[in-house]
């Protein structure tokens, strides 16, 4: 495709759509199908046909809307007739296919539906700065027409047209973009040094094996707007030398992965992956992975280890993947939300990307926000804003008259933040200085009807159950830690049990192979640093261990050691 | 220790526990160690065979850094101060060795390898007379179904080196890893009895490299069971010749 042939695709889309008075936008991704949104859009498409209205409305399904929990979504859109005026929209919550006839009448007679509307100035679309999301539920996903009307793949042809590999990373680096899988490395200098190795081959991996409970970021940019990912990465191949592509996607995400699927065909037939793209002289080709359900192979080498066909184990580094990656050659790997910034920063400048966000963590991040809050959804926040107005305003509190406890950041490898540090804001730094981790965007609300024992019992069984088994602190480590933490929760711990617990997090932590371990202590650590009464509430008496004799001859509780 | 062969590959000094030493630069930090004779406990690690960098027995300090370097892994590096036995370590090391003891059945006084046995020596030499953790005591079973050899998967500590062994210089890949966590067990084959195994070749490498009682040949009772390793350095420099 040349540039001439985008742009007369991006006239043809607007044409068809002034030709509409409404476009009637029902969400498809898994949150809002799980409640029957399919459905809903075919009720919709029929009553549409019976009041005879084909001509002016168009029923079509989008991608993630963001308010998960009051689906299945459905956006009316009146189609301006002046271009660039501000879009008028409403919103409908909760639609069942028996609301379909309501909703089209509401259309012909240009009222809408009182029972279903959801005020759009509440403070959780309001308070949101959508970059990446900016069209995910929008555009349909699974026509590549959706995402070219929107200016998508624009930022391809300035890339190829105007700027060299260099300059590319240049404005990636000035953007301070950094890495969004977890680790807030910078991509800018992650690009420069696999562009710098010299070979003869190089490969570039978009890890989307998004695996910790309760995040669901990846999974809705890919299912909701798939080709800004496909042209993050074709940038990014370009910016590295890179001919080759893989999308390592988890096999549990199969709408996601089918839509992959068919944006990468339709890339490639419109010449965006290929050989001599958009008759530049740079050739790149993508093609999907699938992870077997092991959390492990999100962490980079066991990745590329399960891309290669072998076991998905870590192995040491360095050497880091920039220099010896997949199969011994240089290799690009960034998280799928790290792509879906780049055709953004091309397209707008690196200089306007960083205006967003504070001094070391740029731009906007994408949470899943989730547990004991009122709107638990997908939402994307400038770096920056704290976590009460996170959790509060967007997140709308917590529900039924509970009172907040904690945040769990970060999943199995992130901490509970207690009520205290509320008013942190939310970035890379600040999150790690209070023992968590900013992490890939998991954010777990917790009421004061858990308890902080059971969450960190609960990550240390994932971890347990995830560790791939290698080295030995992660594999019996976390395996004795999960028991003592059963002991606690069963009120059977004893003292000698809380030193052994704590000895435990130090040497997992620091004598891991890879991050799952590392990092694996963390919901323990700081659920014993912040909420420790809760474990000292759970330690019996010396006396309830050995009754009252063991008192009295002065031996400290719990102090009976095997001999081998 | 063999001598050293004439090159012309750089050589890095640097210091270990103080010591001024020096290494060629392609050498691990362990094996510039063991060639002063400065002692790193290592059980995976076995020269000869690739190293993996999974007991975490090795590791060792680096002044300047707050991280641990598993010192089989970790290449030479000019001007650096090694410390291989800091405080922190030793307890480490311990940790590390009472958790291998709790995770399977390791009873000395009735193993084949008693005596003989690196897990049992290692311990030995890092002062673990006594396991602080409770003991997990998993249901394994032992496959007796070879001709010549049988795997007691209540005695492996999942360093692996059947599996390194048999893939590096067998090139049979008859072992392999299943299963993840704590629930990791070498099996033969498609976890197949080892007996019914069509790709291993009976030659017993898997037995002499294993640290432990875990590969033994049948009919050796209790203690009676030596490893044999001179094969491994030597096959690996006929190897080695043979390329050049």
């Amino acid at each position: 495709m040349t540039n001439e042939e985008l742009l007369a695709v991006m006239e043809q889309e607007r044409q068809a759509k002034g030709q509409l008075k409404y476009c009637v936008q029902v969400c498809s991704s898994t949150g809002c199908a799980s409640s029957n949104s399919e459905a809903v859009a075919a009720a919709l498409q029929q009553q549409v046909k019976e009041a005879n209205l084909q001509e002016t409305v168009q029923v079509k399904l989008v991608g993630c809307m963001g308010l998960c929990a009051l689906g299945p979504l459905v956006e009316i859109e009146r189609v301006q007739i002046q271009p660039g005026a501000p879009p008028d929209v409403l919103l409908y919550q909760s639609v069942t296919p028996a609301d379909a006839p309501d909703i089209v009448a509401g259309l012909a007679s240009g009222q809408p539906v009182r029972r279903l509307r959801l005020e759009m100035d509440d403070p959780f679309f309001t308070r949101q700065t959508k970059v990446v999301l900016a069209q995910a539920g929008r555009i349909d996903p699974e026509r590549i027409e959706d995402y070219i009307a929107e200016g998508g793949y624009q930022a391809l042809f300035k890339a190829l047209a105007e700027m060299t590999p260099a300059e590319v990373i240049e404005e990636v680096s000035k953007s301070g973009l950094r890495g969004r899988g977890g680790g807030g490395y910078p991509t800018g200098l992650k690009w420069n040094t696999v562009a710098k190795v010299q070979s003869d081959q190089k490969y570039l991996i978009c890890n989307a094996d998004e695996g910790d409970p309760g995040a669901f970021m990846d999974r809705s940019i890919l299912e909701s707007d798939p080709h800004l990912v496909i042209e993050g990465m074709i940038i990014g191949a370009y910016a590295v030398g890179a001919n080759k592509g893989y999308v390592y996607v988890r096999a549990e995400y199969p709408l996601a992965v089918k839509r992959m699927r068919q944006a990468i065909r339709q890339a490639e037939r419109a010449g965006f992956l290929g050989q001599n793209i958009c008759g530049a002289d740079f050739s790149f080709n993508v093609e999907i992975r699938l992870g077997a359900g092991a959390f492990v192979c999100g962490e980079e080498t066991a990745l590329m280890a399960s891309i290669e066909g072998r076991r998905g184990a870590p192995r040491p580094r360095p050497p880091y993947p920039a220099a010896s990656g997949l199969w011994g050659k240089p290799t690009l790997i960034n998280n799928v939300e790290t792509f879906a910034n780049v055709p953004g920063i091309i397209l707008n400048g690196g200089d306007a990307y960083a205006r967003v966000g504070t001094e070391k963590s740029k731009g906007t991040k994408i949470f899943a926000l989730t547990g004991k809050v009122n709107h638990t959804g997908l939402i994307e926040v400038p770096m920056g804003v704290t976590l009460r107005e996170v959790i509060y305003e967007i997140g709308g509190g917590i529900p039924d008259g509970r009172r907040f406890k904690a945040v769990q950041t970060g999943g199995p490898s992130g901490g509970c933040i207690p009520e205290q540090f509320l008013d942190t804001p939310v970035d890379y730094e600040s999150l790690s200085a209070l023992g968590s981790i900013m992490g890939s965007g998991g954010m777990i609300v917790i009421d004061d009807s858990s308890s902080m024992i059971d969450v960190a019992k609960y990550f240390m069984e994932f971890s347990k159950e995830e560790s791939c088994g290698k080295c030995v602190p992660c594999r019996v480590g976390t395996a004795q830690m999960y028991d003592l933490l059963c002991k606690f929760s069963a009120g059977e711990a004893t003292e000698f049990d809380l030193r052994l617990l704590e000895d435990l997090c130090d040497l997992v932590r620091n004598t891991s192979l890879c991050g799952l371990g590392q990092t694996a202590p963390n919901p323990v650590i700081s659920t014993l640093k912040y909420f420790r009464d809760e474990y000292l509430a759970k330690i019996k008496k010396p006396e309830e261990v050995f009754g009252v004799a063991a008192r009295a001859n002065g031996r400290a509780p719990g102090q009976v050691e095997q001999t081998a | 220790m063999s001598p050293v062969p004439i090159t012309t590959e750089p050589v890095k000094t640097f210091k270990i526990n103080g010591q001024d030493v020096s290494a060629r630069e392609t050498e691990s930090i362990l094996q510039a160690a063991r060639a002063h004779n400065i002692d790193i406990p290592t059980l995976c690690h076995l020269e000869g065979l690739s190293s993996t960098g999974a007991c975490r027995l090795c590791m060792v300090e680096i002044k300047g850094s707050n991280k641990l370097f598993p010192a089989c892994v970790t290449r030479v590096q000019e001007g650096i101060e090694v410390m291989t036995h800091s405080e922190r370590l030793v307890k480490y090391r311990r940790m590390l060795m009472e958790l291998i003891f709790s995770e399977r059945n390791h009873v000395c006084a009735v193993c084949v390898v008693n005596g003989h046995c690196e897990l049992q020596s290692t311990a030995q030499k890092l002062g673990m007379d006594h396991v602080r953790y409770p003991y997990l005591n998993p249901q394994l079973e032992v496959d007796a179904s070879h001709e010549r050899y049988a795997v007691d998967h209540n005695r492996c500590i999942l360093c692996t080196r059947c599996v390194r062994v048999c893939d590096e210089i067998e090139t049979a890949h008859t072992w392999d890893v299943m299963g993840r966590g704590i629930g990791s067990k070498v099996i033969t084959d498609f976890n197949q009895p080892w007996g019914e195994s069509e790709t291993c070749t009976r030659c017993g490498k898997c037995v002499n490299v294993c640290p432990t009682g875990a590969l033994f040949e049948k009919g050796k009772s209790v203690a009676e069971m030596a490893k044999q390793r001179q094969f491994l350095p030597y096959l690996v420099s006929r190897r080695e010749a043979m390329i050049e």
